[in-house]
């Protein structure tokens, strides 16, 4: 027996040039950082003031760093697929071997949903939901660090597998048989799994710590009903995680079980059903996606009320759009296959509730427009990426009725047609709003506004770029061509994806004017510094504190009366009420702790370990993982105490909040 | 007026909803929080139990149902796992009055009890295995391996966690978040028998169906 399991020098491919240029890069940024981060001295304070913290603030800011720099992972997969499908038509065969193409799809896929788009979600969640709802952390601060740093260890494992070994190559969806042991015996799929199963842990605990705040914690008067918008949809996002999550966990744990110990649940002999893993996979792939636009929404609606200067239009509709496609977006799973073969009368009901599902959208829809009709909008960037949504989306979720006629999915089922549509309605809407977000609430969290001309020169980029690389991709796929080709035969799809790859060169200039957009907003943040506290003129609780926020939010926990709180306020003031001097109490605040991180790490220990079959390293990573959880159990003192001195100095020196 | 009313003294609210009180008390999250995991893993659940549901006449020339399932050791197992329960329960009266001796004498027995359950049903796998209706036999006897073993290895987490309970108890006494711990244990411990009535349903009763 191997002491190293199945791993030996072979797992590291040399002979790569692609890979192991890729993967040095990574090495020596990575390497270059921690150097600068040593060599300046910063670690200790990454350490205290980051690493250990449990703060939702930046436990919020942290999540968004790794989501933006997993799209910078992902989009370079999406550049690699465009360019090869750009040159390998015909006799042609590009310049990615098959079998590393497959692992380039899959890749790209996983991360962009698992460690993009839910990163970047649950971050702006994480720092804007108790900021809103008036309070001052999440019900289990512990817990959402120890959720954070195990969506990080998928993250690392995913990206080791550049390096040492290889990634999936069966699509982002993994399903049997080809998943299975039989057809793909390489350790791609086990990273697969273990860093889904692990990030799926976290992202599980994320829903359970915020359907518990919002449900149990808000200040006092915040009744359902003047909950903030994106409140609502934070709540249907997580009531949705917690129902779907443990679908997906239960279904890599039975594809885990086959391919470890022999199990029959998806495999062809011996009574398995591989369809199940299907439906399976889909009863959580679903609600995944309104998991990830809900929020979005929720972003959208707090924009177009803001930068229109007006209350949201049908702020009730809202509420029960949001609730309804919580709901529905539970039965209409099957759309995804209507191919498999179930009776026509099955596939006419999946078909209708999927068309049913998009009225509360249109609802919404509406809804903005309305809110913006009649309002004094200014044009800033957070209102680009809204508008730009609006425009964008309606045409996505078109194609997506269309896709929800069984007859016509059959016609275009697996073809490059869905590809584009669920492209259409994932970047504009999760993505846009994930942009919108970042930018209105970034001078909260830092203190200073992002520079406006290149946000408006990224959004344009993006913009204009999303339509020239997708829209090809609707007209390649009518045309017969089906997803995931690494090469193909008919010519007269070149033309078309040559454009398409002239698209990802425009995103990519977008996403170069956001990365300049960020180091020239930093240079200039003297000139761009917000000192009030509130530069949006916003309506909700978060603008009445301080920028960046105190650990404690709020000195005093606001008292609310009505919907837009704070703008109600800032009426109220301006008639000469202003609240009464305030008298501060000392605030205990959750102490710091490095749970959540050194958990983490004995993850990546047992998730590694197991992959590579290294039983004895995968026991001490247990053992590892439940010491630190005792350590954690048995710890003396779990809160300190913020004294009424601190918080009067602090607030003496930013004398922004405003007491409501 | 409720309690989180009193706690936080909110006096010109004094007749508001209870949606309008502010942040309820920690013990009340943290009790909430808990269900709300319980519901999350009840799901999980519901996903093997369909699994089984699917596969359950999927023996692939193996042994069904009737020729494995042995009704006076699974009788035997539910008695232990429900009188467990109710001494968990009995523990959980033993916390709030903080008398200690009790909470170990009631812990001890509910420990006893779920340990008994656990050999019982190692037992019957080993005897399974062992006259060749392996996990890796038929998808059948795969799904049948892995929900009845799932909600085994949860006992097996509460045992491990009642342990740690009762070393908390005696190291730190009963302070509140020692017995907002406990009360997780409880939810958690009469979960399990939850999810084990209907494994005895849906597995061993339905299936000994003629």
């Amino acid at each position: 027996m191997n002491l190293l399991g199945k791993l030996t020098w072979s797992a590291i491919p040399f002979d790569q040039p692609i890979i192991m240029g890729a993967s040095g890069g990574v090495v020596l940024v990575i390497m270059a950082i921690l150097g600068w981060v040593t060599l300046k001295g910063y670690a200790p304070y990454l350490w205290r003031e980051w690493i250990t913290s449990v703060d939702h603030k930046r436990i919020g800011v942290m999540y968004i760093v790794l989501g933006l720099i997993m799209l910078l992972r992902g989009f370079a997969d999406a550049i690699m697929m465009r360019s090869q499908q750009a040159i390998a038509a015909g006799g042609a065969q590009g310049y990615l071997p098959p079998e590393h193409f497959d692992q380039i799809f899959s890749a790209h896929g996983t991360i962009m949903i698992f460690f993009v788009a839910m990163p970047l979600v649950i971050g702006l969640m994480n720092f804007a939901v108790p900021l809103q709802l008036g309070i001052r952390d999440v019900a289990f601060p512990t817990l959402n660090s120890v959720s954070l740093w195990l969506t990080a260890s998928g993250i690392l494992l995913t990206n080791v597998s550049l390096a040492v070994g290889e990634f999936a190559k069966t699509g982002w969806v993994a399903y049997p048989p080809l998943s299975e042991l039989q057809f793909s015996p390489g350790v791609g799929v086990d990273y697969y799994l273990w860093s889904l199963q692990i990030s799926g842990i976290g992202t599980l605990l994320t829903g359970i710590n915020f359907v518990t705040t919002i449900l149990k914690i808000r200040a006092p008067g915040m009744s359902y009903m003047r909950m903030p918008v994106f409140c609502w949809t934070a709540l249907a996002s997580n009531l949705m995680i917690v129902a779907v999550f443990p679908i997906l966990t239960a279904t890599f744990a039975m594809l885990l079980l086959d391919r470890y110990l022999g199990f029959h649940f998806f495999t062809v002999d011996a009574g398995g059903n591989a369809m199940m893993y299907v439906n399976l996979f889909w009863m959580w792939g679903h609600p995944e996606v309104y998991i990830l636009v809900l929020p979005a929404f929720g972003i959208f609606s707090e924009v177009a009320a803001t930068f229109s200067g007006k209350p949201l239009f049908g702020y009730r509709s809202m509420v029960a759009a949001t609730m309804a496609i919580c709901v529905l977006s539970l039965t209409v799973w099957l759309h995804h296959f209507f191919t498999m073969g179930a009776s026509a009368n099955v596939n006419a009901v999946f078909g209708i509730a999927s068309m049913i599902i998009g009225v509360p959208t249109g609802v919404k829809i509406f809804n903005w427009m309305f809110t913006m009709y009649g309002g004094r909008i200014r044009f800033s960037v957070p209102v680009l990426w809204t508008i730009g949504f609006m425009v964008t989306f309606v045409l996505g979720g078109l194609t997506g009725v269309l896709l929800a006629v069984p007859p016509v999915d059959w016609q275009v089922h697996n073809s490059a047609f869905l590809v584009a549509h669920f492209h259409h309605v994932i970047i504009p809407g999760v993505i846009f709003g994930v942009f919108a977000g970042y930018i209105y609430w970034f001078p909260k969290a830092f203190g200073f506004i992002l520079d406006e001309r290149w946000g408006r020169r990224a959004f344009w980029c993006w913009f204009i770029g999303f339509h020239v690389a997708f829209m090809p991709i609707y007209v390649v796929g009518l045309m017969g061509m089906t997803r995931r080709l690494q090469h193909y035969d008919v010519v007269s799809w070149q033309p078309w994806l040559v454009v398409a790859a002239a698209g990802v060169a425009v995103i990519f200039a977008g996403i170069v004017c956001q990365i300049v957009q960020l180091v020239v907003s930093i240079r200039q943040r003297e000139k761009l510094r917000d000192v009030t506290g509130d530069p949006w003129n916003g309506r909700t609780l978060e603008w009445s504190t301080a920028s960046p926020p105190p650990a404690w939010n709020f000195a005093v926990l606001p008292r609310v009366a009505e919907r837009d709180a704070f703008w109600a306020h800032k009426v109220r003031a301006k008639h000469g009420q202003l609240a009464q001097a305030r008298e501060y109490k000392s605030i205990e605040v959750p102490k710091n702790t490095l749970t959540g991180f050194v958990n983490a790490f004995f993850a990546v220990v047992i998730g590694f370990a197991l992959i590579w079959h290294i039983w004895w390293m995968a026991a001490l990573g247990a053992i590892g993982a439940f010491v630190t959880f005792l350590a954690f159990a048995f710890r003396e003192q779990d809160e300190v105490e913020m004294t009424a001195e601190t918080i009067a100095r602090f607030n003496r020196a930013h004398p922004t909040e405003v007491a409501l | 007026m409720n309690v989180a009313v009193a706690v936080y003294d909110v006096k010109q609210d004094a007749f508001a909803p209870a949606s309008e009180a502010g942040p309820t008390p920690k013990r009340v999250v943290v009790g909430f929080g808990f269900w709300v995991f319980l519901l999350s893993d009840i799901v999980m659940f519901s996903a093997l139990f369909a699994a089984y549901a699917v596969l359950v006449h999927a023996t692939a020339g193996g042994p069904a149902g009737p020729q494995l399932f042995n009704q006076v050791s699974v009788a035997i197992q539910t008695a232990c796992l429900l009188a467990s329960s109710y001494t968990c329960g009995l523990m959980s009266l033993a916390v709030s009055a903080q008398r200690r001796l009790d909470t170990y004498r009631f812990a001890f027995v509910t420990f006893a009890l779920g340990a008994a359950f656990l050999a019982l049903e190692i037992r019957e796998f080993a005897g399974m295995i062992a006259s060749g209706a392996a996990p890796q036999t038929s998808a059948f006897l795969s799904a049948y391996f892995t929900v009845v073993g799932c909600h085994g290895l949860h006992v097996t987490a509460g045992l491990i966690w009642l342990a740690v309970m009762m070393a908390q108890v005696a190291i730190k006494g009963f302070r509140p978040a020692v017995d907002r711990r406990l009360l997780c244990f409880a939810l958690f411990w009469h979960a399990l028998d939850i999810i084990w009535v209907w494994l005895f349903i849906a597995v061993y009763l339905m299936g000994v169906l003629p």
